[in-house]
């Protein structure tokens, strides 16, 4: 038993981009086991992008549909998954720590009665075991599991795994499938879209969050045109503090009671930089600060700061971005 | 109670877990695979809150009902029970065992165990834990008790034995509908838990709180080290106000190599 299940991620018949990542994650288990790739995604008919898995290490990429399957459907996913590994043989399965992946995963771990190690951000093979490494106490210590579960279940954290090229046959199946039972009890009726366009902040490789030292929720306009500067691949979040006030929605905090996010860019704008505030976003790639007070503690995690009056700062920022994209 | 209120009465079980206050200071103990506890305040999971808190207003709504919190963890968690007990809820049981293993399935299984033969019409969660991060206990207990579950919810509405819950995903929130008897797990967002009044507080230490010993499976999930994060180099301030973002673009562009 040396194959990896790699479960991908739809939204409206799209392959969703942590797709790729779960596909690269899998890619290098299987690699250190000497097994091969299988990339499933449930969805109600066929999947756009899907087969373009096969650069990303995909082996095979098998797609089940089912009329019910074209918007996630947790008891139905959950079923035909856990069929699929106990009938597979499969040393590892491997889902994305998304919103999907997270209700996903320990429903198919629960029902294989095998552990799950939630939202890592490495995996590594020693002696034959899967190990990987799962940030615990918000980010300010890391665990190293062994799993001794078959198979290994475990999610990625997204944004942790960058995509890379590692050409495979990528050949694709489809077929239907059927779920036993009257259906799902828990049916997801719609999804309401949030703005049109807009980046989710745990998933955007440039997020620009806003703290305090906005003053107003008004001000928040400098940040997003900012955002907007990068073209479409950045989204606005923010600290605790406004989120709280009202300023900003639930959806946009980062930090210990908000998203946990590792872009490659992370600036933050007035913000203190409070330990809980960290929790969110100490792992991204590259930290910039901007705050008028030289001794705000987010200073001490930032790779680069400026000093001063974020209301200067940012729009001669969002002038140099907007050259460079020119 | 309002004319025309239909009364509903429900029996609700919160389970909430015992964790390191979140300012805490994280120190590894001497085994090199678990946090050193001396010192370490503890609170309860501030998730859990908000499922206390969902689970009074129900009861409350209802006009009667039962709140029960659940919580395995050590013989000192009996305080984390009493905070919720002071925020509202009717009685606690205290599932006691000195360690908690890192495979959640074995908690989750404890826990299953505890609540199938209890008649709730809601089994309610933090949607994870602040010190595991895991994100699970929820969703397994409900698959092993087979009943319907929706995680991470923002929004709740329930009506004559079914539920309408809003999760948020990437871009967007989930409408997603169930039927009663259902577990769901909560999210920041779906309401304000309250805090203890001076009276619930002492009404609390008057409430039953069963304690019932259990020992666990080991679980397949090994803890093999627990390290403190790569230090973040301390950076550099590239200067100050405006004057200083053209260096800064050149160096994200040149030294970090992000744009
Ligand atoms: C259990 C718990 C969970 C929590 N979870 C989170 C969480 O998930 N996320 C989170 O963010 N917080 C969280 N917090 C709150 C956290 O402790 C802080 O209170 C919060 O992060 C502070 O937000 P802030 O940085 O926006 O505000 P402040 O701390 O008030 O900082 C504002 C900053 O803006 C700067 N500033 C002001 N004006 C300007 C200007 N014109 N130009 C430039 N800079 C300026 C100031 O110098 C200051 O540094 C949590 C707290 C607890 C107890
Ligand atoms: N030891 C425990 N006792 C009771 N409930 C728990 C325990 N551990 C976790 N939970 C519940 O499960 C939720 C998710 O925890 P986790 O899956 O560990 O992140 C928590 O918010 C609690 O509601």
């Amino acid at each position: 038993m040396t194959n990896v299940l790699a479960v991908l991620e739809q939204r409206d018949g799209v392959l969703r981009k942590v797709s790729h990542e779960v596909v690269t994650g899998a890619r290098r288990l299987a690699d250190a086991l000497g097994g091969t790739v299988e990339a499933l995604a449930l969805a109600g008919g066929a999947v756009k992008g899907a087969d373009r898995l096969g650069g990303f290490g995909a082996d095979l990429v098998i797609t089940l549909t089912n009329s019910a399957f074209a918007m996630y459907a947790p008891e139905g996913y959950s079923q035909v998954l856990a069929d699929r590994a106990k009938g597979g043989g499969y040393a590892a399965v491997v889902f994305a720590a998304s919103a999907m992946g997270r209700d996903l995963a320990p429903r198919v771990a629960a029902r294989l009665d095998v552990p799950l190690a939630q939202d890592v951000t490495d995996v590594a093979v020693e002696s034959g075991a899967v190990t990987v490494i799962h940030p615990v106490y918000a980010g300010k210590a890391l665990l190293k599991l062994k799993i001794t579960g078959n198979p290994a279940v475990v999610s990625l954290r997204p944004n942790v795994f960058t995509p890379v090229e590692r050409p495979r046959a990528g050949s694709q199946e489809t077929a239907p499938v059927d779920v036993r039972g009257g259906g799902d009890r828990v049916v997801v009726k719609q999804i309401k879209a949030a703005v049109a366009g807009a980046v989710d902040v745990a998933e955007a490789s440039i997020v620009i969050s806003g703290g305090r030292g906005l003053k107003e929720p008004a001000n928040f306009k400098v940040l997003e045109a900012l955002a907007g500067a990068f073209g479409g691949r950045a989204a606005v979040g923010a600290s605790r503090a406004v989120v709280d006030a009202g300023w900003r929605p639930h959806g946009d905090q980062v930090g210990q009671t908000g998203k946990t996010v590792s872009p490659t860019l992370y600036i933050a704008v007035g913000i203190s930089g409070a330990i809980q505030h960290l929790a969110g976003m100490r792992t991204s790639k590259v930290i910039v600060a901007i705050n008028k007070d030289k001794d705000a503690p987010i200073f001490k995690v930032a790779d680069y700061g400026i000093v001063g009056d974020l209301f200067d700062v940012v729009p001669k920022l969002t002038e140099e971005i907007r050259k460079l994209h020119g | 109670q309002a004319e025309g209120f239909v009364c509903h009465s429900m029996k609700i079980a919160v389970c909430v877990k015992r964790v390191p206050d979140s300012e805490t200071r994280v120190k590894i103990a001497s085994d090199r695979k678990s946090l050193d506890e001396a010192g370490v305040k503890f609170v309860l999971n501030p998730y859990d809150e908000f499922a206390v808190e969902e689970a009074l207003r129900r009861k409350e709504q209802g006009g009667a009902g039962e709140v029960v919190i659940v919580l395995l963890g050590p013989a000192a968690a009996q305080e984390t029970i009493r905070t919720a007990l002071a925020m509202g809820a009717d009685r606690g049981v205290l599932l006691q065992t000195d360690k908690i293993p890192a495979d959640g399935l074995e908690v989750a299984k404890t826990l299953a165990a505890e609540l199938k033969e209890g008649g709730y019409d809601l089994i309610l969660f933090g949607k994870m834990a602040i010190d595991d991060y895991n994100h699970q206990i929820g969703p397994m207990v409900a698959e092993l008790l087979g009943l319907p579950c929706v995680t991470a919810i923002a929004h709740l509405e329930i009506e004559s034995g079914k539920g309408t819950a809003e999760r948020e995903i990437e871009g967007g929130l989930e409408v997603v509908e169930f039927p009663l008897p259902a577990v769901l797990t909560t999210d920041k967002g779906l309401n304000e838990p309250r805090y203890p009044a001076l009276k619930g507080i002492m009404a609390a230490k008057k409430k039953p709180l069963d304690v019932k010993p259990r020992t666990l499976g080991a679980g397949r999930l090994e803890a093999m080290a627990l390290t403190a994060p790569p230090d973040r180099q301390e950076g550099k301030i590239v200067g100050e106000g405006p004057a200083a973002v053209p260096e800064l673009v050149r160096l994200l562009r040149e030294e970090a190599k992000v744009l």
